[in-house]
């Protein structure tokens, strides 16, 4: 019976990718000295499931690694071992490890080996240190130095058993699985499998248990096997192939031709299987009798409480591909077209029974914004999922650069929409680390300026209408506004006797290439690619904005849509069309005057709009339609903004109303077009084309340079 | 959603034959490979792209997605006919390097679906004009007709896959 494993592999991938998250973030919450016991079995329950994830598809590398992990965790478990400092360090080593050997497999890519296999020994250095401090109790001084000391030649002599015992060690293995081992996931031919790559195996199948073929359950396993493995190898190195099976099997292991002096050799190997410095201080026997003792319990205890954390957990989510929920979102948007094309044709309608008509009419609208808002907010996640990643980031950030900083996270139950959110991810931590990095000063100078030594980084999230504000805030340093000013004098990007308000010259910190000019002189030194940033923010339809206070720190604030499947636009008419212009883009809309309106040669026409000259642009002459009117004081002006502060007066036929539209690709079935962002239908049934007001200005500013 | 259903190419190897939609345009008959047919509609309004192609009419809703609307005489150099509320869009799906597409097509009427054996499809012959015949994938008798068969994806998509580039072009400048 072979199953294609296969098939389970991203399954594994994405589970394991979330449990480390949730055992890093665990660990960050670990305290040193009195850690929570809940929060050590949380970590040593993900060691263990990616253990047995991994040795079950047979990412034999992964499984090795967890299980000097999960050795070093069961220590902190039973109370072995303290967490030090030291140790915490080690373990989000580890599960940094742990991502990186999991996305090697799952991307077929090659691994940095001697990474993992450094802090491999590093975590069973500690194992054996502390295996070796309890026994001697009288002499402490000794004990660390003297494990440390003595690897070498332990080493050596493991290394050199197998050299000087060539393979004529006979084991027999008497293994009797009970008949619900395949329920636990265990594959009886996965263990043979590896034991014929330990030496040469023969096996012997015992049927007796075997029912007539009627009373037989497919799924549970009636056999037993006896087998005899001609292999050089010590009863642990088969007692772990056997693992997984403990407590869902008898087994007896047996040396058939005892030659060699084992007992000496074969015993440390229980307690930590690589590094061999436990004999040196632990009687032999010792461990050799616990071993099979704790394991056994062990493997008892932890699928119950595993189980019980599981079913929670299962009861409250289920997984479900992105691609049905689009599926079930295009439907319902469907059902809302569908919808409001009844209601205009009931609205037609006359008599006694018309009235019946609209009522119900009325009931399923009602009803279809429910069912569109559950929809949406199915996609909807917690911006948690973000956050989770800054307070490792930020204990790290500080702890290389010497300062000290506290992380405050609020509203991160905000929920948006997964495809914002994936994106969004980026541009914070750019954002974050520029507060810690540049905003944040050290303790020394913030002890001077008068502040607490440790600053303070804040991120938060809320809802504001129908957008989600993020905003990241610190108690730094802020920007020195004369300084940015001056750069920007010099660099000619401002002239000489400009005055510029503080939202201008914080504009400046957005310009690609200023900010690295900053770094290198070294004055506030904020904003490294920020201008990345604000692109990044800008194509999920979004704002950013900073504020700051010279001495008192920064914040900058990020406005978001919920969701970019929707977007608040507002129609408007050239002609027989209907366009929608995004309201995030729209700054006012007005009804220009044609003495307003000055002619620049050569330049199109342009009119005044708060102190500024705004270029006038027709629609009409953009998209080649007709319109209903091409005198400026019969329609009408949509003041609209693309990037920077780019404004334009938008001249169109009239306004229609304000809507929340559906946004459907363009590009899906034909292509990009300039100027236009995607579709949407009306509640007519008619498509509708979404401006792009960005690409707008590019696209006029191109043609005027033509 | 019908733009993930499967489209099979029918002419795999083994086949003697396959059925084709035809369809009339001015004087002559066209036919597309049946399978690559999505579904046969009424004329509708469209909405009018910017910079698009003379030849391509529109945008229209089809079941929420956004469908590309082609006039085939215009492709074709026909004189224009009217639109009227017996005018059919045949929706077809377009194979090319991107992937699928959906486009609808305006023809002038259906007229039937045929089995055509492979055997009997005649090369088109070359009328001189380079390019000219290359989406012609051949040409068949029908009762006492000729057929035109057309390659669908070398008449529509080679329009598209360029206008796509030229638009990504200007959206890298």
């Amino acid at each position: 019976m072979t199953i294609d494993l296969t098939q389970f592999h991203e399954a594994f991938f994405e589970e394991s990718f979330e449990a480390l998250d949730s055992m890093e973030a665990a660990l960050l919450k670990l305290d040193i000295g009195a850690p929570d016991k809940e929060l050590i079995n949380t970590i040593f329950r993900v060691a263990h499931s990616i253990k047995g994830g991994s040795a079950t598809f047979g990412f034999s590398d992964i499984a090795s690694f967890t299980h000097s992990l999960e050795t070093m965790l069961d220590e902190l478990r039973s109370g072995g071992m303290q967490v030090t400092l030291s140790m915490s360090d080690l373990l989000l080593k580890s599960v940094d490890v742990m991502r990186a050997m999991l996305r090697a497999v799952q991307q077929k890519k090659p691994l940095d080996a001697q990474k993992v296999s450094d802090l491999q020994f590093d975590l069973e250095l500690m194992i054996a240190q502390k295996n070796s401090a309890p026994p001697a109790p009288a002499a402490p001084a000794p004990s660390p130095a003297a494990a440390v000391s003595t690897a070498p030649p332990a080493i050596q002599a493991a290394g050199d058993t197998p050299a000087a015992a060539p393979a004529t060690k006979r084991w027999k293995i008497n293994f009797r699985p009970f008949p619900e081992l395949f329920a636990r996931g265990n594959d009886p031919l996965r263990m043979m499998r590896e034991l014929s790559e330990l030496g040469g195996l023969e096996s012997i199948a015992d049927v007796s248990t075997l029912p007539s073929f009627t009373a037989l359950n497919p799924q549970s396993c009636y056999l037993a096997w006896k087998i005899q493995l001609t292999a050089d190898v010590t009863e642990s190195t088969l007692r772990q192939v056997f693992e997984w099976a403990e407590g869902d099997c008898e087994l007896e292991i047996e040396l058939t031709n005892p030659g060699q002096a084992e007992v000496a050799s074969e015993a440390p190997a229980v307690a930590a299987p690589v590094v061999a410095v436990a004999p040196v201080v632990t009687p032999p026997p010792a461990p050799v009798a616990q071993a099979p003792a704790p394991v056994a319990p062990k493997l008892e205890a932890v699928p119950k409480t595993e189980s019980a954390i599981e079913k929670v957990a299962d009861s409250g989510s289920i997984r479900v591909s992105v691609e049905k929920i689009d599926e079930l979102m295009n439907t319902v948007g469907e059902l809302v077209i569908t919808q409001a094309m009844l209601s205009q044709l009931g609205s037609k309608l006359e008599g006694p029974t018309a009235e019946k008509l609209r009522g119900g009419l009325a009931q399923l609208e009602r009803n279809m914004r429910e069912l569109q808002e559950s929809v949406m907010r199915v996609r909807m996640l917690p911006i948690n999922v973000v956050f989770s990643r800054f307070p490792r980031m930020v204990r790290d950030l500080a702890q290389r650069l010497g300062k000290q900083i506290e992380l405050k996270l609020t509203g991160e139950q905000t929920e948006l929409d997964k495809t914002v959110l994936e994106k969004i991810g980026d541009p914070l931590v750019h954002l974050v680390r520029n507060s810690v990095d540049h905003g944040i000063e050290s303790p020394e100078k913030r002890a001077a300026a008068g502040k607490s030594p440790a600053g303070t980084v804040h991120l938060d999230a809320c809802h504001r209408g129908g957008n989600i504000a993020v905003e990241v805030s610190d108690d730094g340093g802020g920007l020195d506004k004369s300084r940015i000013l001056a750069k920007a004098k010099d660099r000619g990007l401002v002239g000489p006797n400009d005055v510029l308000t503080d939202e201008q010259i914080y504009e400046l910190i957005f310009l690609p290439g200023f900010s690295t000019a900053e770094k290198t002189t070294d004055v506030s030194g904020r904003g490294v690619g920020m201008d990345v940033v604000r692109r990044n923010i800008k194509e999920l339809g979004g704002k950013i904005e900073l504020r700051s206070e010279l001495g008192k720190g920064s914040k900058t604030i990020i406005t978001l849509p919920l969701t970019l499947a929707i977007v608040d636009g507002q129609s408007v008419s050239v002609g027989g069309e209907t366009y929608i212009v995004p309201l995030i883009s729209i700054v006012e809309s007005m009804q220009l005057k044609a003495e307003n309106v000055s002619r620049l040669s050569g330049r199109g026409e342009v009119f005044s709009f708060r102190g500024f000259y705004l270029p006038i642009v027709r629609l009409y002459e953009l998209f080649g339609v007709e319109p209903r009117t091409k005198v400026l004081d019969e329609g009408l002006v949509v003041v609209a903004e693309g990037e920077g502060h780019q404004r334009i007066g938008l001249f169109v036929d009239d306004l229609l109303g304000q809507q929340q539209v559906v946004i459907k690709s363009l590009e899906a079935n034909y292509g990009h077009v300039e100027g236009v962002s995607g579709a949407t239908i009306l509640g007519d049934g008619s498509v509708a084309l979404i401006l792009d007001i960005p690409g707008l200005i590019r696209a006029m500013s191109m043609r005027a340079a033509a | 959603m019908s733009s993930n259903a499967p489209v099979k190419n029918g002419h795999g190897p083994g086949e003697g034959s396959h059925q084709v939609l035809t369809f009339v345009l001015g004087n002559e008959t066209y036919g597309v490979d049946i399978l690559r047919v999505q579904e046969i509609r009424g004329w509708s309004a469209v909405t009018k792209i910017p910079h698009a192609p003379s030849h391509v009419l529109g945008v229209l809703n089809l079941r929420g997605s956004i469908v590309p609307i082609v006039d085939l005489r215009m492709r074709f150099s026909l004189d224009r006919a009217e639109y009227t509320t017996v005018t059919v869009i045949i929706v077809v799906s377009v194979m090319s390097a991107a992937g699928r597409r959906d486009f609808g097509v305006v023809v002038d009427g259906v007229s039937d679906v045929v089995d055509v054996n492979t055997e009997e499809v005649k090369a088109a012959p070359e009328l001189g004009a380079r390019g000219a015949t290359d989406y012609i994938r051949g040409l068949v008798p029908v009762a006492d007709h000729m057929v035109v068969l057309l390659d669908i994806d070398r008449l529509i998509g080679t329009d598209m896959t360029t206008l796509t580039t030229a638009g990504a072009a200007t959206e890298a400048a």
